[in-house]
């Protein structure tokens, strides 16, 4: 589904990933770890194209189509979602008018007729629901005044409504107490059915005892360098990153601080 | 993403298009015969044009204003045409099958359908061109219930114990440089009377057109809702694509007796100009209301078009327990250039204000916030509530505010709350993330900014107000 071969970005000049390839498969949960610094989020800004992340090389396909071509639009309705660590707010843009107004685009651009307003008010209080926020979240501005656990959660609603092939979750867990990391956990797995895939960005094991990842890869100075399966993020949990190689020494003293 | 904004900003103005329509247009040109020939044109009794021509004295003594911030050539008014009629209306149609089709086409075409059939329901209009009135709909209608509704030129003649008793008294003949030239040269607009205990069964509108090359428009509005009155009215206003400036001049009075409301919205598009500020309507113009005891008067405004805007609608809250609002959106694109804001006048006691502004700005315009809370000595108890927001878009723009505050009375309480922002790269990402092009993020982004303002709005013309900013900031984004 996601294939990146030998990615290159920078930030301000600053190469930040150095050759990066990863695949990610139909229905695959793929967990990308690493200490800060590794280059986790300008992976995910690089994917979906954010203003400031240069892509100096390489490619990125979803389902075979160049990620790396499109307008930050384009590869959101061809199926990208990126759960963001810090949402943004809109003030008085109602988060409804926000979630019918972002799935109507998607819809359009899918050639799928868009739902009537009492059909999408349906599916939103489900899924509203289902992240167990009260439904006077949906009148609310977006993320206006929300606490960091509500923020994350919102989130996960959008991605519900969107259904996208292939969610990009940055450090969905962080900031999370471990009854809205459940929430979180399973709005994530109840979306797992065996075809749409999942890029999980984390620091820490504790949200993969949630979510069973396939494979589990380690960051580290803008390459993957290390991939194994779910064991992999328990060794790293018990014995840290340093034992990494070709690990950066000043990441390891921010990843424990 | 800057320049993406500044390239988005360039866009068409829909209703920019010239109607070929022939005219009788006055020489440019003002003198007092200039003044006398409007006054024959329109058949107006002698006390009317001893009244302009007073104006016109008055007028000729005053200095053109500087002290706005804003930046433009002073204007020749030599150089300006004050009357402009279509020539199918030299015999004044006496229904919608006699107006020249191509005036109607012109409306149609504006999104005005003047045909019976089509019109909205529930909505009058009073359509004026250039310096015409060419119909005014549901005028009978309106008048089974004594609401009078019509051209400001027939009202003159047909009920000028009303307009005697009340013109020129809440912005007098000397009130200011713009004003005073109103008071001389007005040519149309609209008379409204609600009588005693009345609530107005429709809404009332006024669509104002600039259509003739070089002419000024001067129109002139009166509203008296007599006591316990209600009545909502709107104005909108559109004028051709052209590289010259044309000059807008107006004097909106309104007369709210005690217990009457007036609800007044304007949806204000006149030409902007180009990118580099070629062209484009010079907006000046006056507005104001008097409260009497427990009178509300509600102004809203979403400024989306001129060159220049120079507008202050304000009120006079006379009358005890008086109220006085005002709401407005004022976006400026290109080069425009906006000072507009309000008075409030407290000069009663327990006299309330609201004043929620919203201006936003984008390219390389200007936008001023400009607005006067006066507590008199009588405004025992008095109080004022001021939010005053801007949003920048992009970096070469540029967002101003001036608030004066007066009190001479100790017990009255004024509040005053600014706030700017800017549509941030964040909130770009998220939306374009979600699906979202870059134009529907950044009208979206806005809509919520104004939503305070917008609820205030009649139904229909909300949904307008949030669609002309859609079209305004059409490609303000790459």
């Amino acid at each position: 589904m996601l294939k990146i071969n030998d990615l290159h970005a920078s930030v301000a000049d600053n190469e930040i990933i150095k050759g990066l390839s990863l695949d990610i498969k139909a229905g695959e949960v793929h967990a990308i770890m690493g200490p800060n610094g590794a280059g986790k989020s300008t992976l995910s800004y690089a994917l979906t194209g954010r203003e400031g992340y240069d892509v100096a090389s390489g490619s990125a396909t979803l389902d075979g189509a160049e990620l790396l071509d499109m307008e930050v639009e384009d590869r959101a309705t061809a199926g990208l979602f990126l759960a963001f660590q810090y949402p943004v707010e809109i003030p008085g843009v109602s988060n409804m008018e926000f979630l019918k107004v972002s799935v109507d685009s998607q819809r359009k651009a899918r050639n799928l007729e868009s739902y009537s307003s009492s059909e999408f008010l349906k599916v939103a209080k489900a899924a509203c629901k289902q992240v167990n926020l009260p439904l006077s979240f949906l009148k609310r501005g977006v993320n206006e005044g929300f606490s960091g656990g509500e923020k994350k959660r919102n989130e996960i609603m959008q991605m519900i409504l969107l259904q996208p092939k292939l969610s990009i979750l940055d450090e969905s867990d962080s900031g999370l107490d471990i009854d809205a990391l459940k929430i979180v956990a399973d709005g994530i797995n109840s979306q797992r059915d065996g075809q749409r895939s999942f890029l999980v960005i984390t620091h820490y094991q504790r949200l993969l005892d949630y979510i069973k990842p396939d494979f589990v890869h380690v960051l580290a100075d803008g390459k993957i360098v290390k991939s194994g399966g779910p064991e992999l993020a328990l060794e790293l949990e018990a014995e840290g990153y340093a034992w990494l190689e070709s690990y950066d020494r000043n990441a390891e003293q921010e990843a424990n601080a | 993403m800057t320049d993406q904004l500044d390239e988005a900003l360039q866009r068409e103005y829909e209703a920019g298009f010239v109607s070929d329509i022939e005219s009788r247009t006055f020489e440019p040109g003002l003198d007092e015969d200039v003044i006398r020939r409007i006054s024959a044109m329109k058949e107006e009794p002698q006390w009317m044009l001893d009244w302009r021509l007073k104006a016109f004295a008055l007028w000729q003594k005053m200095p053109e204003p500087d002290w706005a911030h804003i930046q433009y050539d002073k204007m020749d008014f030599q150089s300006i045409s004050y009357y402009s009629a279509p020539k199918s209306m030299d015999e004044r149609p006496k229904s919608l099958d006699e107006v020249d089709p191509e005036l109607l086409a012109t409306y149609e075409k504006l999104g005005i359908p003047l045909i019976e059939q089509q019109q909205l329901a529930g909505i009058a209009v009073d359509v004026v061109f250039d310096s015409v009135s060419v119909v005014t709909t549901f005028r009978e209608k309106l008048k089974e219930q004594g609401v009078i509704f019509c051209p400001i030129s027939d009202a003159i003649k047909e009920h000028p114990e009303l307009v005697k008793k009340y013109l020129g008294t809440v912005v007098s003949q000397k009130d200011n440089f713009f004003a005073a030239l109103n008071c001389a040269v007005f040519t149309d607009g609209s008379f409204v009377y609600i009588p005693k205990g009345t609530r107005c069964p429709m809404e009332l509108s006024t669509y104002f057109r600039i259509n003739e090359l070089n002419t000024g428009q001067f129109e002139r509005t009166l509203i008296i809702a007599d006591e316990g009155s209600h009545v909502s009215y709107l104005e909108g206003c559109t004028a051709p694509q052209r590289d010259e400036n044309q000059l807008h001049a107006a004097v909106v009075e309104l007369v709210c007796l005690d217990n009457a409301e007036i609800k007044y919205s304007t949806v204000q598009n006149w030409y902007p100009g180009d990118e580099n500020g070629k062209g484009g309507i010079y907006n000046f113009v006056t507005k104001r209301g008097i409260c009497h005891d427990n009178a509300k008067i509600s102004w809203t405004q979403v400024e989306t078009g001129s060159a220049v805007t120079w507008k202050y609608p304000s009120c006079i809250l006379k009358g005890d327990n008086s109220i006085g609002e005002f709401y407005s959106v004022a976006l400026t694109r290109g080069a425009q250039q906006a000072d507009t804001g309000t008075k409030m006048i407290h000069l009663g006691k327990n006299t309330r204000s609201t004043i929620i502004s919203k201006g936003i700005s984008a390219g390389k315009s200007n936008n001023s916030y400009r607005g006067l809370v006066h507590m008199g000595k009588g405004a025992k108890g008095a109080r004022n509530f001021t939010q005053c927001d801007s949003l920048l878009i992009g970096d070469k723009c540029g967002a101003h505010t001036f608030p004066y505050v007066e009190s001479r009375n100790p017990t009255a309480i004024v509040e005053h709350e600014a706030t700017t922002s800017k549509v941030s790269d964040d909130q770009m990402f998220l939306c374009r993330q979600r699906g979202l092009d870059p134009e529907k993020a950044v009208s979206m982004i806005v809509n919520g900014f104004c939503k305070e303002v917008f609820k205030e709005l009649p139904m229909e013309f909300a949904v307008e107000a949030g669609k002309l900013l859609e079209i305004s900031l059409e490609g303000s984004v790459g």
